[in-house]
């Protein structure tokens, strides 16, 4: 049940863990996510799916070290088993047929665009995949290897320039695109402010940016609301009806905004943990 | 008739002023004597009218007279021949429309308070007659969902019963699986959240229906032989063909009606802006009413307005109280005659401190300069002719808008069924407000192998309707895998 077979730190605070969940690897897709629980006392977090072995019956995900669930999974090793673990969540991710797609990959980020990339890939679709990729620093940076060969191109930049590109993914972008990239589609996948940045920087170009969002979930299956986000206009939930979506029609303030609903409690909860206190 | 033979045997509640900020059980129940006593006061009618008015057809009487005797395990093995789960709706039914309302007695005084008498049998008649807690009370631990015992194909072996599916465990899934393992069929039930149990896990508040309650009804599914996989979601991890092609015979589909509505007004993202559904399942489900013992957290408003008349409604609001609310509102646009919501739960709402707007539809929710809410902007109602619902339809008065200063806003609108089985199925029909299609007698759907039942066919309606609609169609299903029938 749900038990991990790989482990490998990317980062000081990243980690990847390859899973054994049959069910879920036969019918994932590239997009998709799953929610997760850690323990008995513990919240019900969503974490995008960044490589499947239908074979193996594996799924492979990455996350952060950010609050007490993802710290808490962190400590988990091989052999360990992860209390629940259900998906596949959301729609897969529409794909170009054809075509010249950028995917843009900030932090984290990067895991969720690997998978779409590497389904184009394996699908032979005639389609070129320039990738940019970043972090705040060298250390930082997660996936190189796997993103350069899926990509046909792939920059790498650096906030403070330790490694590649000295600045964000999204000024790379827009110098590419000055520089005459002709791109179709650009799918970015990051923290907010940068994907919101990226969404700003092809608006003036009126190049289609999808987006995939990460609100605050509870099921995963449309049932409680808690994902509501707006996008043109109408409110969608994020679980069924996303997670990606055309990110020049988000609401991004009000997007910001309910991320942060819960950041005074995440503050408590984390504070238990690293006192190794609570959670049962 | 006495007046005090008129009367029913008061059950003790928790004082109101506790309550309101306790998340323990209102209604303590009936001891031995209190339960005698009730018992005595019963008939004993030769054609039973009660018994009719129970959509499980309890055999009201029998229990009753085994409760007057002081057979309190007796009591329990005659109701759950026909109600695999007794504790739950001794609690939670609304005995007043059903059973209660037929009673005889109810003509001169009060009826028999069979509701009260279900729930003592089904508390002191467990672990034969001893009450207490079960020895595996609270255990909930489920199968294996990716494990090989269970449903990769290779289930055959020597077990040569026939396997049926049951995808949903709230109370129409527990129930049709309860009496298809009786039966002697080999039951698996897929339930997409990590806790089996539907609405009375995620909705129905602990101080209404204690969980341990919940839990030890399903452990008495569970040793009648039937498997409870949690985390598979029928439509995403497993598609309802690949449950046939699994080798399940039939399959019936209790998946509810989960999904919430809202009322589509400016502000409804505002920070502070719940459904029902979601702060009813964090506080239930995810137990954040125990925050930050528990990891997921909820906000504790200080003001709070729930939206609607119903037993969501009363439900959300109640709670809200408890988590430390100064003022509780239920805002509900027609009257008092016309809410929804149990008259006891409205009663005890009200005495909680609850105060309740009515006549009363929000138009707008205000927002501070960041994003949370402030107020909530509503108009005043007036009622006119009739509606389709046989309920005076009401007509918002010209500029009666006032606001009501609030911090969380709660819409208990209603739920309607998940479209996950039916999107992902072919030849599965629905209605157009989303239930499906179902045969009323036998839950037969539109796909020959394929029954349903409880809200996912109804619309919210109740757990002893969802239960009934379950043993239909586990009858049902029997009948079409015995070859009895064609149909499906
Ligand atoms: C807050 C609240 C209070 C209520 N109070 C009362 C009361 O006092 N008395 C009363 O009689 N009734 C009450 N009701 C109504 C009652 O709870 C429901 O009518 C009853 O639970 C319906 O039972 P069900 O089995 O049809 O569905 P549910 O209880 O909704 O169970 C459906 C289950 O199916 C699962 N599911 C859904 N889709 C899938 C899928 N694709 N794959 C796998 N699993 C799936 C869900 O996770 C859920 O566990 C209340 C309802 C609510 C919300
Ligand atoms: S997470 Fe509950 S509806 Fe999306």
């Amino acid at each position: 049940m749900y038990r991990i077979l790989e482990k490998r730190e990317l980062t000081p605070v990243t980690k990847l863990f390859v899973v054994e969940a049959p069910l879920v690897a036969a019918k994932a897709m590239a997009g998709q996510f799953i929610i997760i629980r850690v323990s008995e006392a513990g919240e019900r977090i969503p974490l995008t799916i960044t490589d499947f072995d239908r074979e193996k019956g594996t799924v492979t995900i990455v996350f952060q070290e950010v609050g007490k669930t993802t710290k808490m999974l962190g400590k988990l090793g091989v052999g360990d088993k992860i209390l629940d673990f259900v998906g596949p969540l959301g729609l897969p991710a529409e794909l170009p047929e054809k075509g010249h797609l950028c995917l843009v990959g900030g932090g984290v980020g990067v895991a969720p665009i690997y998978p779409k990339a590497k389904a184009i890939k394996q699908d032979r679709r005639p389609v070129r995949i320039t990738s940019i990729i970043g972090a705040r620093s060298a250390d930082l940076l997660i996936l190189e290897q796997e993103m350069r060969s899926v990509s046909d191109e792939l920059y790498v930049c650096t906030d403070d320039g330790s490694k590649g590109f000295h600045g964000f993914v999204s000024q790379k972008l827009k110098e590419l695109i000055d520089s005459g990239a002709a791109f179709d589609e650009v799918i970015a996948v990051g923290p907010m402010p940068m994907m919101r940045a990226t969404v700003e920087t092809t608006r003036p170009y009126g190049l289609k940016t999808w987006v995939s969002l990460n609100p605050i979930m509870v099921d995963g299956t449309g049932m409680c609301g808690a994902c509501r986000v707006s996008v043109g206009g109408q409110t969608k939930f994020c679980c069924v009806d996303g997670p990606m979506f055309d990110g020049h029609q988000v609401d991004w303030t009000e997007a910001m905004r309910r991320n942060a609903m819960y950041v005074a409690e995440e503050k408590i909860a984390d504070h238990q943990c690293t006192c190794g206190g609570g959670s049962k | 008739m006495t007046d005090q033979k008129k009367k029913r045997v008061e059950m003790k509640r928790q004082d109101p002023q506790v309550r309101r900020r306790n998340f323990n059980e209102v209604a303590q129940g009936y001891t031995a004597e209190e339960a005698i006593q009730e018992a005595s006061r019963c008939l004993q009618c030769k054609k039973p009218m009660c018994v009719q008015g129970c959509p499980v057809n309890v055999k009201i009487p029998e229990f009753i007279k085994h409760i007057k005797e002081g057979d309190f395990a007796g009591a329990l093995r005659v109701i759950q021949e026909t109600n695999s789960l007794p504790a739950i709706c001794g609690r939670v039914c609304p005995q007043e429309t059903q059973c209660e309302e037929k009673c005889i007695l109810g003509r001169k005084g009060e009826p028999i308070a069979i509701g009260r008498l279900e729930r003592f049998a089904a508390d002191f008649g467990k672990n034969g007659g001893n009450g207490g807690d079960s020895p595996d009370g609270g255990d909930c631990n489920d199968a294996d969902p990716n494990g090989d015992d269970c449903c990769n194909g290779g289930c055959t072996g020597d077990d040569s019963r026939l396997k049926v599916a049951v995808v949903g465990s709230g109370p129409a899934g527990l129930t049709c699986a309860g009496d298809l393992a009786k039966l002697g069929y080999k039951v698996t039930i897929f339930e997409a959240l990590h806790s089996p149990g539907g609405v009375l896990m995620y909705g129905i508040p602990e101080f209404r229906l204690p969980k341990r309650i919940v839990a030890e009804e399903i452990n008495y599914v569970k040793r009648l032989g039937v498997e409870i996989l949690t985390n598979v979601i029928i439509g995403r991890t497993l598609t309802l063909d690949d449950l046939f092609a699994r080798g399940y015979k039939a399959v019936f589909l209790g998946t509810g009606a989960g999904l919430p509505k809202f009322m589509g007004i400016p502000g409804e993202n505002l920070n502070g802006v719940y459904s029902a559904n979601e702060w009813l399942t964090r506080i239930n489900l995810m137990k954040a009413y125990l925050f930050p013992e528990y990891d997921t957290p909820i906000k504790r408003g200080k003001r709070v307005a729930v939206v609607g008349g119903g037993n969501v409604a009363m439900d959300a609001v109640r709670c809200a109280l408890r988590l430390g609310a100064e003022e509780a509102y239920i805002l509900y646009r027609r009257g008092r005659e016309e809410m929804p919501a149990r008259a006891e739960e409205i009663e005890n709402a009200e005495e909680e401190g609850v105060k309740f707007m009515l006549l009363t539809n929000p138009t707008r929710i205000l927002g501070t300069p960041d994003g949370w809410v402030r107020a909530v902007e509503c108009q005043k109602m007036t009622l006119g002719e009739p509606d389709s619902s046989g309920r005076r339809r009401p007509v918002p008065l010209k500029g009666s808008e006032f606001e009501i200063e609030v911090d969380t806003v709660i819409m208990a609108l209603g739920t309607s069924p998940n479209p996950i089985v039916s999107k992902t199925t072919v030849g599965l029909q629905t209605h157009e407000w989303g239930g499906l299609v179902a045969d009323e007698e036998t839950g037969a759907t539109t796909r020959p192998g394929v029954y349903a039942g409880g809200d996912a066919v109804t619309g919210s309606a109740t757990v002893i309707l969802a239960m009934g609609a379950g043993k239909k169609a586990a009858a049902a299903i029997h009948e079409y895998l015995s070859g009895n029938s064609v149909g499906g």
